[in-house]
């Protein structure tokens, strides 16, 4: 490996580390690895940061579930609660909410990490979220992404499943009737409902069964796949490199960025260190989930007001948003629609989501790979369409507290339904072509800077007494942000050798896409309006203010 | 698009761009901007000030790891006091949180003030393989498959194909077992049945203590179950039982109650009882707004007229909440004239 004169220096970290080194290298030929990642480039931006919100939160579940398992027993036998928290002891309860109980109340630190385990769960699953609109919004899904993305959408789905069947564990209240729902939705499906109910239950809900088959799906094969997918996302991520944003000397054939050793190593590492310490610190000051003031499952008490984990909301939300008294019949079986719709306006919706990459691809016939983020302005319908999809979950999230807003706002219960539901129809509409227009007047404000320079904020006093503001031009490091982005334009449909005109849908939907655009400023145009600031200066003879400087009148 | 897609194998090779215009004068990319060094990198003062800084953190982060390692111990819950879990709690939370944050603020703020922040450039690739990867690739599966006869040898491939299919097929049997075998019952039938049956009497949730009909008052909701179901233990499916039985009776002046002449005789003197479970997706109608005499699904917000039927007025839910028909024994105790007449709580395919 080394020669005899190197052999006298001390290997880089000294001997030790130098010897351990060569044996795994000898034995794995790890060097190939780290040399590959040592000193790769990531670009940075802080919306980077998101998706690492859900790594590292997901790593907190992990390490405080698994503490949580060894205390934690996933059954449904009856006993008689017997531990610290004198208003239980007596009660009937599944050893499953005794055991939750156990280790709340009787386990030093067993509450800070049964609650620490809630808090990074909806952690988890929110910084999944927020990643998810940060790569929607600015494009990254595109080529070659598009698997990633549904990759990624697969852990999102995942991420709420496991967070509702942990939710369904403790057996209190809250869970069994989160599960009552899910029973009487499943039994609303056509054909197989009944039995498909029947067989997860084990028999007639609730049964005794229930718990102990979401645990392990909660802890064994739902990880499993949960992890098995970050590791694919992950190197799916440094395959394809991370994208970056326009900026002065980013292309689309480079990244720009900083070494992951060693300014990645302590940047993500201590993000890590943030994200866990944040966690506790909310775990250790905020309550979630008492199951204690809940109670063991009994189907007959509820209390008004209560609300599942956020990211089921939507879920919940729709079910409340149903039209009424849309069953009907057809040879005797029945379709009960006030399950049914709410049920299929979910599947599409967040299979639109999924395949929302591919959607696009089509639209604009686009095969090239993409490596620069836009900006969600320029991109307008695209913008559009994921702005009113957000309205569009939100409104029904929104929905799973419909009793909430009208009891803290005095509506009523029925206005409040009403509203949301023309909300969540006519709002997203409204949203669509509201936000199409703003990215179309942000553009223009854009255009208006490279081309006519910034407001100032300065007011001159011209000699014939009219007063302007003093227009200044962007650097032009600054000024190339703004112009870096290409457009498309709608596809038109032509003969082809048969002279029969193929595509008309396709040409259609493109010339919704594409339609209402701006063209990108060329360089002539730039340089055009260079010389008008040039000139703008000289007429000005402004002396005191060396600087070049343009007002608008002059153009 | 004819012009992108179809026109064969070498066209693929340099990937379309679509309806994407690209400007024949763009503005020119002005190249990377020259770097600005920072504070820490010109002033040592600043740079030592941040090392201070950067110790410091860690060095409170020590601190506070002990600390919550004290507070394990400072903090006890054994005198099952709740303030003393409180402060258990919050103690050690707060002095991992403190750890944890320290090191991490520690770690960024010395990746961003003394470590280099030069910018590297690195090319990226077409992500698709070499042509002469690709072409090995193809040449390794057609080797393959000549050595094989995987193509060729078509009665084996089939049959392997059937064979890995139907292997599946036993291994989705097994999960029959999910449910018990129950050659009385099949799951429709059980969801047509619950414990109330002719004589079997109304009793409070959860004591299980009869009622008379001389206690049920004008106005007052009842939680209801029946008498054989309080007692029952778990083992013995009383939350299932309870799950279909539950039910909520109240008692208005008859004259408020629009009845069908065949129910005429369900209600007692103005008492009816109606199944708890909501026929939206199985939550306790629970809620009893006693001046308008509707019932209120906590889930959902589905509303039932008591006083009609329990028909649904508002929200998600489609069916009437099913009747139970009551009548009182000859000591004045409320009891069951028999099971619902139709399933209760959620509908489902095969409920007629």
């Amino acid at each position: 490996m080394s020669t005899a004169t190197e052999e006298k220096k001390a290997p880089l970290g000294g001997r030790f580390v130098g010897a351990t080194a060569n044996y795994l290298d000898e034995r794995t030929s790890l060097s190939g690895l780290v040399k590959a990642l040592g000193r790769k480039v990531f670009p940075d931006h802080w919306s980077f940061m998101l998706g690492e919100i859900a790594l590292w939160s997901f790593v907190v579940v992990l390490i405080s579930g698994t503490f949580l398992t060894f205390f934690f027993q996933a059954s449904m036998v009856e006993t008689h609660y017997t531990g610290a928290y004198a208003p239980m002891r007596g009660i009937p309860m599944s050893v499953a909410m005794e055991s939750t109980l156990h280790i709340s109340f009787d386990l030093r630190g067993g509450l800070l990490v049964r609650q620490l385990h809630h808090w990074a769960a909806l952690t988890f699953v929110a910084g999944i979220g927020v990643h998810m609109l940060r790569v929607f919004f600015t494009g990254a899904f595109r080529k070659p992404r598009e698997l990633n993305w549904v990759v990624g959408f697969v852990l999102f789905v995942l991420a709420m499943a496991e967070g509702f069947t942990g939710y369904s564990l403790p057996d209190d209240v809250l869970s069994g009737n989160g599960l009552r729902i899910i029973d009487g939705m499943l039994k609303a499906v056509p054909v197989a409902g009944p039995w498909i109910s029947y067989l997860l239950f084990g028999g007639e809900f609730p049964g005794d069964a229930i718990v102990g088959r979401l645990y392990t799906l909660h802890i064994l094969i739902l990880p499993l796949i949960v992890i098995a997918l970050i590791a694919v996302h992950l190197v799916l991520m440094i395959v394809n490199k991370h994208t970056q944003f326009a900026g002065p000397g980013r292309t689309n054939k480079n990244v720009v960025g900083y070494p992951m050793m060693p300014v990645y190593m302590s940047k993500m590492g201590g993000f890590f260190f943030i994200v866990f310490g944040a966690l506790v610190l909310i775990a250790s000051l905020v309550q979630i989930n008492p199951i204690w003031g809940y109670g063991p499952y009994d189907p007959s008490p509820v209390s008004a007001g209560t609300q599942p984990d956020w990211y089921i909301g939507f879920a919940d939300g729709a079910l409340r948003l149903a039209p009424p008294h849309l069953d009907f019949t057809i040879f005797g079986k029945v379709y009960p629609m006030g399950v049914l719709i709410p049920l299929i306006v979910l599947v599409v919706f967040i299979i639109l989501v999924a395949i929302y990459p591919f959607i696009e691809a089509w639209v604009t016939g686009d095969k090239r790979e993409h490596h620069i983020a836009q900006r969600p302005r320029n991109a307008a319908t695209r913008t559009a369409i994921g702005a009113a999809g957000v309205w569009f979950y939100a409104i029904l999230w929104a929905a799973a507290s419909s009793d909430l807003i009208a009891t803290h706002f005095r509506l009523t219960m029925e206005g409040v339904i009403h509203a949301l539901q023309f909300l969540l129809i006519g709002g997203t509409v409204f949203v669509y072509f509201l936000t199409k227009r703003i990215c179309i007047a942000l553009q223009k404000k854009d255009r208006e800077i490279v081309l006519h320079g910034y407001e100032s904020g300065r007011i001159v006093r011209l000699p014939g007494g009219e007063y302007q503001e003093v227009h200044k031009p962007v650097n032009e490091y600054e000024r190339w942000k703004l112009v870096a982005d290409e457009t498309f334009e709608p596809l038109v449909p032509r003969p082809n050798d048969q002279g029969k005109i193929k595509g008309r849908f396709r040409a259609s939907v493109s010339r919704w896409f594409f339609e209402d655009r701006l063209q990108p400023v060329t360089n002539a145009e730039y340089q055009a309006a260079l010389e008008h600031q040039k000139h703008a200066l000289h007429e000005h003879g402004d002396g005191e203010h060396a600087e070049i400087e343009s007002d608008d009148s002059k153009h | 698009m004819e012009h992108d897609d179809s026109k064969g194998a070498v066209k693929a090779y340099e990937p379309s761009s679509g309806l994407a215009v690209s400007i024949d004068d763009p503005v020119q990319n002005p190249g990377l901007p020259p770097h600005h060094p920072r504070i820490t990198d010109v002033d040592p003062k600043a740079a030592k000030r941040a090392e201070r800084t950067i110790y410091t953190l860690f060095y409170v982060s020590v601190a506070a790891s002990l600390w919550a390692v004290a507070a394990y111990m400072l903090f006890p819950i054994e005198d099952m006091e709740f303030i003393s879990i409180r402060r258990n709690n919050l103690f050690i939370g707060l002095g991992i949180a403190l750890a944890l944050l320290a090191i991490g603020i520690g770690a960024i703020h010395w990746s961003k003030t003394l470590m280099s922040d030069k910018e590297y450039v690195e090319e990226r690739h077409t992500t698709r393989g070499s042509d002469e990867t690709r072409a090995a690739v193809v040449e390794s599966f057609r080797t393959a498959n000549e050595e094989s006869g995987f193509g060729r040898r078509k009665m084996i491939r089939n049959s392997l194909f059937a064979a890995l299919v139907a292997s599946i097929i036993p291994g989705i049997t097994l999960f029959r077992g999910l449910a018990p075998h129950d050659a009385e019952n099949s799951p429709v039938d059980l969801l047509k049945q619950t414990m109330w049956k002719k004589g079997e009497y109304l009793t409070r949730d959860p004591s299980g203590t009869r009622i008379r009909a001389s206690d049920v008052t004008l106005g007052s909701a009842f939680h209801v179950i029946p008498e054989s179901l309080a007692g029952m233990p778990h083992e013995e499916g009383m939350l299932n039982e309870k799950a279909k039985a539950m039910v909520l009776m109240v008692r208005m002046r008859p004259e408020q109650l629009i009845e069908r002449e065949e129910r005429k005789d369900w209600s007692y003197d103005g008492i009816v009882a109606y199944s708890k479970v909501c026929t939206h997706v199985g939550c306790p109608v629970a809620l009893y707004e006693q001046h308008t005499h509707h019932l209120l699904c906590p889930c959902h917000q589905s509303q039932f007229d008591v006083t009609d039927e329990a028909k649904v007025i508002f929200g998600p839910a489609s069916r009437p909440l099913p009747q139970l028909p009551i009548a009182v024994d000859d000591e004045g105790y409320l009891i069951a004239q028999s099971d619902f007449t139709e399933p209760v709580g959620p509908s489902f395919w095969e409920i007629h």
